[in-house]
């Protein structure tokens, strides 16, 4: 048994230190990839552009739920003014980065992996590496950079889409001051504490969802059983490594303030 | 190295961790013929291939291409000579998100800065080689598996290498399919004067194209001659390997205790 773990120990460092050496070549290789900016074009379209509905949506309904719950809590203490302040932070400071990579991680990052994990099982990777292509360069780094960048850009449309529903509850449903849901949160949302914090969140959860999901794909056991299981590690692993990431980047955040 | 061999190889061993996959495998491959790499399945024929091609190191030995020893060559240095290789993979391995005529472009628009027209021009010639200039629109899902296989064809010598190499060529083809790729792969390697490496099991159909057949065994090749030696040979591998014979040299059975022995309760239970 304690060899059996020494042996499971031994292989999940191996695999770390492959996923790094990865890493550093995917760097390397990005500045061949940036030259073909179309490439990187292309799959922020992909992943950004055809992740949207569901970002949107989703973000939608957080905020009328957040408009919902908030307005129960903050009108026992005669506070219902300050809704838009409650909605407006808790989407740009966590909800917003958080959920929209929880659904990146499983919208984009899963098909990222299937699709590089499947053109590892059907040679197609190799076949690029036979001519001359690097894989890494013209595949693996487009994506990587595609989810990116696009993860910001989704966090703050989540947002935004939030705050909507939660005026959408507060102002237009429940009645809330429109003046004061609006000038309370203009007030209070500090830009490069709130609003900054949060687009760094969602930056580094859009480097770690990127890479694992790049990661799985190349590194996938090159049958349907090893694609599968690779896909399902891209959301398992994206959705620990978001919610630790968010843990750690929140402590140093507090400290800060 | 010999002027006249484009591909030496010469002492190759490789394994896989621990398992031996190649031992003290010795091959040349002169220019401008077809030579097939025969053997069983698992004898390390397609890792051969991969060793020639730079995507695995051997553990000894060395691979020469045109008088360059592959597995010393830098990373800029064999892609450079990949640019001069074609690859037909067994099952195509055609990019399953473009069409047939951007999978034939792939390469001329990675590796030339050649104006889209004559681009155009060059697959359209390529494809009317395999004679599927017709279908230079579909999208690889919609072609059958010998179209698809004629399609990397026209891949594999779209920058006109001076050395193609075929991975099970005819591997899950109908006869029709397969005598056509055949016929491809002598005439094409012949009108393009570039060298052709076949890793194959179908010696009926090799026989007709190849001007030298090696055959590999365990790791190790065991025999080798034209098509006409190899017919009167009779080597016992080759003999067993030409006429289809379930048992020989190559064993029926994997390698396993006496049948009544592991009946009678003698060897290790297995627990489900």
């Amino acid at each position: 048994m304690i060899a059996s773990l020494g042996h499971r120990v031994n292989e999940a460092l191996q695999r770390l230190g492959f996923a790094a050496r990865f890493f550093v070549m995917l760097l390397l290789w990005s500045g061949q990839s940036f030259r073909r900016m179309h490439l990187t074009i292309r799959e922020l379209y992909f992943s950004g552009f055809q992740s949207l509905l569901i970002i949107v949506v989703s973000g939608l309904f957080i905020g009328m739920v957040l408009g919902m719950q908030g307005y129960e809590t903050l009108q026992r203490y005669g506070s219902a003014e300050a809704l838009g302040v409650l909605v407006a932070l808790s989407l740009v400071r966590e909800l917003g980065p958080v959920v929209a990579a929880l659904l990146f991680a499983s919208r984009a990052g899963s098909s990222i992996t299937a699709e590089i994990g499947l053109m590892k099982a059907t040679e197609q990777l190799t076949a690029m590496d036979m001519m001359a292509v690097n894989p890494i360069a013209r595949v693996v780094a487009p994506r990587f950079w595609g989810g990116v960048i696009s993860m910001p850009l989704l966090a703050a449309l989540f947002s935004t889409a939030g705050v909507f529903g939660g005026y959408l509850i507060g102002v237009v449903f429940i009645g809330v001051d429109e003046g004061a849901f609006w000038s309370q949160m203009q007030a209070s949302v500090d830009f490069r504490y709130d609003v900054w914090s949060g687009i760094v969140k969602s930056f580094v959860f859009g480097v770690a969802v990127s890479l694992i999901a790049v990661f799985e794909g190349y590194d996938a056991v090159p049958t349907a059983e090893g694609v599968s299981s690779s896909i399902k590690s891209t959301v398992v692993q994206s959705a620990l490594a978001i919610l630790a990431l968010d843990f750690v980047l929140t402590s140093f955040m507090f400290r800060e303030a | 190295m010999s002027d006249d061999n484009l591909v030496e190889i010469k002492d190759l061993d490789f394994a896989y961790d621990d398992r031996p996959i190649l031992k003290g495998i010795s091959m040349e491959i002169p220019r401008g013929k077809v030579v097939a790499i025969m053997g069983g399945s698992g004898c390390g024929k397609t890792t051969l291939l991969r060793l020639i091609g730079g995507q695995l190191k051997p553990s000894r030995g060395d691979v020469l291409v045109d008088g360059l020893s592959v597995p010393r060559l830098r990373d800029d240095e064999l892609y450079a000579l990949r640019r001069r290789m074609g690859m037909l993979f067994q099952f195509g391995a055609l990019f399953t998100d473009i069409s047939v005529f951007d999978n034939v472009a792939y390469q001329m628009r990675e590796h030339t800065n050649l104006p889209e027209d004559l681009i155009r021009d060059m697959v359209l010639l390529k494809l009317n080689a395999v004679g599927l200039r017709g279908a230079h629109q579909l999208m690889p899902a919609e072609l059958s598996g010998g179209m698809a296989r004629r399609v990397a064809l026209a891949r594999a010598i779209s920058l006109d290498p001076m050395l193609i190499m075929y991975d099970e060529p005819f591997a899950g083809l109908d006869p029709i399919s397969l005598g056509v790729i055949g016929q491809l792969i002598r005439k094409l390697n012949d009108a393009l004067g570039a060298t052709s490496i076949m890793v194959t099991h179908d010696i009926q159909e090799s026989l007709q194209i190849v001007d030298y057949i090696y055959f590999m065994s365990d790791g190790k090749v065991v025999a080798m001659g034209t098509p006409d030696e190899i017919r009167a040979s009779q080597h016992p591998f080759v003999h067993q390997f030409v006429f289809a014979q379930a048992d020989g040299p190559v064993p029926f059975h994997y390698p396993a205790k006496p049948l009544a022995a592991e009946l009678l309760g003698n060897g290790v239970h297995e627990r489900s």
